[in-house]
């Protein structure tokens, strides 16, 4: 490598950005293969770790080097062939760094992919290429579309045993095309691969010469997620108050927490909830210097003009844009846990920072998962069921709707018992 | 990159900082787990940002085999009185002397599943109700499935099985009497993450990360450091004067050196972006069997 190739790479990580992606498909559609196939293809998979995939593929009895063991984490999902739980893989490309959340596929998980969808800019679902558009992929489909992703990326895999033909991967998209008119998912994109033979996942393929659109790879590169972050409606729930009492900074006030929307900039008039007292922003300070403005997903600490009361809990929002606040909430929830949930049952809640209680005052309906369909006759919620609940807090909630802002706009349940939590909202 | 958006290095520094601040309020008494390695240093620097101008509410806590690099423990306690911070040093040794630890048999007994009765004899004595470790997801396949908050029962055990789900930035760090939490912060950072944020931030490591020359021992294929914790066996041989520096720091008996030439941080990141081995490759802890990890972890290893 030469000097100036060195001090070029050396640089390059100061101006990477982040993905964060879920991975969605049946059981044996080919997911931990593909993921194996990412991460191998983009050098993430170190000798050490291949040589174990090797002797383990070898002991298996494989004929050749199973890639799906690249993800393999637990020792019983070695022992029973499945993934129980959610797992984190990490590659990166010279220009972007990414997260994977690998949910499983069984129905019974459907916990896992509300887990791992929660936090993901982008979904790839897998669909089989022999089998087409399942009740499965509807499922991972309305999942991924109900957390509010915004990005989604069909790959029909296994095109190699329909013999890369056209006319398998036409038929699939326009059965999902038909489908996802019921979405709330703008880009859809479409992909023909294969995952074990490496077809148009970074490689572009030899075999499809009929797919002009990009590899798997360049699409994660390159799909625009900057405006997908809310930098309208600004919010600051506050996560703790600093106040060093130091000398140094004896009269220091700052409100530390994580910026869930819009922009901040000193000057700007805010208004605090719950007290309603306003002021003006004074600074936003980090330990590296004043900040001339702050945005999502920054965690910062703002000092205020005036001395008004907050804590924990608290939201600071701007005067002319403030979030919806009350106690009679509706909400799309998921149910985690065994336990099903009890109509009129009280619930610990966390949203944001703010903690208080809850009880469930109605359930209106359950979802089919698999045709959207409203069952209102139904009102049994149980484990990886999905279900529109009213809830009346404790304490006031300071919130946005979940489809103008995951931040603000979601909640967890936790059993006041066992403190597990046992499901996740999503305000209406 | 538009003017509203971070490098991934931001964000991953805006998460943790938010763990961070997220422990010292949901908690009553959070210690962070200090090894005076990369990972736990930079914890230390994030905990810095997330509390500043204050000072970092919580102590650190050592847990300490016996057998470190003393150029870790001069690291370590100068950056403790920099910090104005508490140090407690949890000794392998003591529980070994109390009885509640057994020395292994044989030459160079490895203290590093010893290391889990002290930590949690620590944890306990002191009443820590959340650590933060520097654990990554990348490091370790039994890692890659770890929570941000860990839940641990009163016995210290990880489930993995039985999880609590983590949703958005939502953190449930809701537990009874005697359970504990360990926290992971860096949870989302790879090996080059953190090495690129510490070149970034002109972050000071120990000098044991940073090519020097060595006496080694091979010992089937990690190189270890010579010192008097190492007992040279029939057909190994010291290997005077190799250069070589550290990709992970631990107990001195069983982390391995790597041959390198590498003397700045910029140089490691190269080195990091050229490297066709883990860090825990060089690791002899982790070479025991195939789920050494998964298992030390549930008895409540770090």
């Amino acid at each position: 490598m030469t000097d100036q190739a060195n001090s070029i790479d050396s640089q390059a990580y100061l101006d990477m950005d982040l993905l964060r992606f879920t991975t969605a498909g049946s059981v044996d559609d080919g997911k931990s293969t593909l993921i194996g196939r990412l991460l191998y293809d983009s050098k993430a998979i170190f000798e050490d770790t291949m040589e174990q995939v090797e002797s383990a593929s070898k002991r298996m009895g494989d004929a050749q080097v199973n890639l799906a063991l690249v993800t393999d984490g637990l020792r019983a999902e070695r022992e029973q062939g499945i993934t129980i739980d959610v797992a984190y893989r990490y590659f990166a490309t010279p220009n972007r760094k990414f997260i994977i959340a690998d949910t499983p596929g069984h129905i019974q998980y459907t916990r896992n992919m509300v887990t791992g969808a929660s936090t993901a800019n982008l979904a790839i679902i897998l669909v089989d290429a022999r089998h087409g558009v399942v009740e499965q992929t509807c499922r991972h489909a309305f999942i991924a579309s109900l957390l509010q992703i915004k990005h989604l990326v069909l790959c029909v895999n296994k095109m190699d045993l329909v013999d890369y033909k056209e006319e398998a991967f036409t038929k699939i998209k326009e059965d999902f095309e038909d489908f996802s008119s019921k979405l709330e998912i703008n880009d859809i994109r479409y992909i023909p691969i294969s995952a074990l033979n490496g077809d148009n996942v970074v490689e572009k393929s030899e075999h499809m010469d009929w797919y002009d659109g990009a590899t798997l790879l360049y699409t994660l590169e390159n799909v625009h997620i900057s405006s997908d972050l809310n930098h309208v409606d600004s919010r600051l729930p506050v996560q703790r108050v600093i106040r060093p009492q130091s000398n140094e900074y004896h009269d220091f006030r700052g409100y530390a927490g994580r910026i869930e929307g819009g922009i901040f900039k000193p000057g700007d008039e805010v208004i605090a909830f719950p007290s309603g007292f306003t002021s003006k922003v004074k600074s936003i300070e980090t330990i590296d210097g004043k900040l001339e403005e702050a945005f999502a997903p920054m965690s910062v600490v703002m000092t205020l003009e005036d001395e008004i009361d907050i804590s924990r809990g608290d939201m600071i929002a701007k005067p002319n844009n403030q979030p919806e606040q009350g106690q009679d909430i509706e909400l799309m929830v998921c149910w985690l846990n065994e336990k099903p949930l009890r109509p009129g049952g009280k619930y610990a809640i966390k949203h944001t920072q703010r903690d208080g209680r809850c009880i469930v005052k109605e359930v209106r309906y359950k979802v089919d998962i698999n045709t959207l369909h409203k069952i209102e006759d139904d009102k049994n919620i149980g484990l990886n069921d999905i279900a529109r609940i009213k809830i009346r807090t404790t304490v006031p909630l300071f919130y946005d709707s979940y489809k103008k802002n995951r931040g603000t706009g979601s909640i967890i349940l936790i059993d006041e018992f066992t403190n597990e939590t046992v499901g996740a909202g999503m305000i209406i | 990159m538009s003017s509203y958006s971070l490098t991934h290095l931001k964000q991953l520094e805006a998460e943790a900082i938010f763990v961070m601040r997220e422990v010292a309020s949901q908690f009553e008494k959070p210690v962070l787990l200090f090894s005076g390695g990369k990972d736990s240093i930079t914890m230390v620097r994030l905990a810095q940002k997330a509390f500043w101008p204050a000072k970092i509410p919580f102590p650190l806590m050592h847990i300490d085999t016996g057998h470190n690099f003393p150029e870790t423990i001069e690291f370590r306690d100068r950056l403790v009185e920099e910090l104005g911070v508490e140090l407690i040093v949890g000794s392998v040794q003591d529980s070994i002397n109390r009885g509640s630890a057994v020395e292994e048999k044989g030459p160079n007994p490895s203290r590093n599943k010893l290391q889990t009765v002290t930590l949690l004899e620590s944890l306990e004595q002191h009443q820590f109700d959340a650590a933060f470790g520097g654990a990554r997801r990348d490091e370790e396949k039994a890692r890659a499935k770890e929570r941000f908050f860990s839940h641990r029962d009163e016995f210290g055990q990880w489930d993995p099985k039985n999880q609590r789900p983590e949703l958005w930035n939502l953190f449930n760090g809701k537990k009874n009497m005697g359970e504990h939490f360990r926290v992971f912060p860096l949870s989302n950072w790879t090996e080059m993450d953190v090495w690129q944020y510490i070149a970034l931030e002109g972050v000071e490591i120990p000098q044991i990360y940073f090519s020097h020359q060595r006496d080694v021992v091979n010992r089937n294929g990690v190189l270890l450091g010579h010192s008097e914790f190492i007992t040279v066996m029939d057909g190994e041989t010291v290997e005077k004067n190799k250069t070589v520096r550290f990709r992970t720091i631990g107990d001195m008996t069983n982390t391995g050196a790597v041959e390198s030439g590498a003397t700045t941080l910029e140089e490691i990141v190269q080195e990091v972006a050229a490297a066709r081995q883990t860090e825990r490759g060089n690791r002899a802890d982790d070479k025991r069997s195939e789920a050494a990890m998964e298992d030390r972890k549930k008895e409540g290893y770090f």
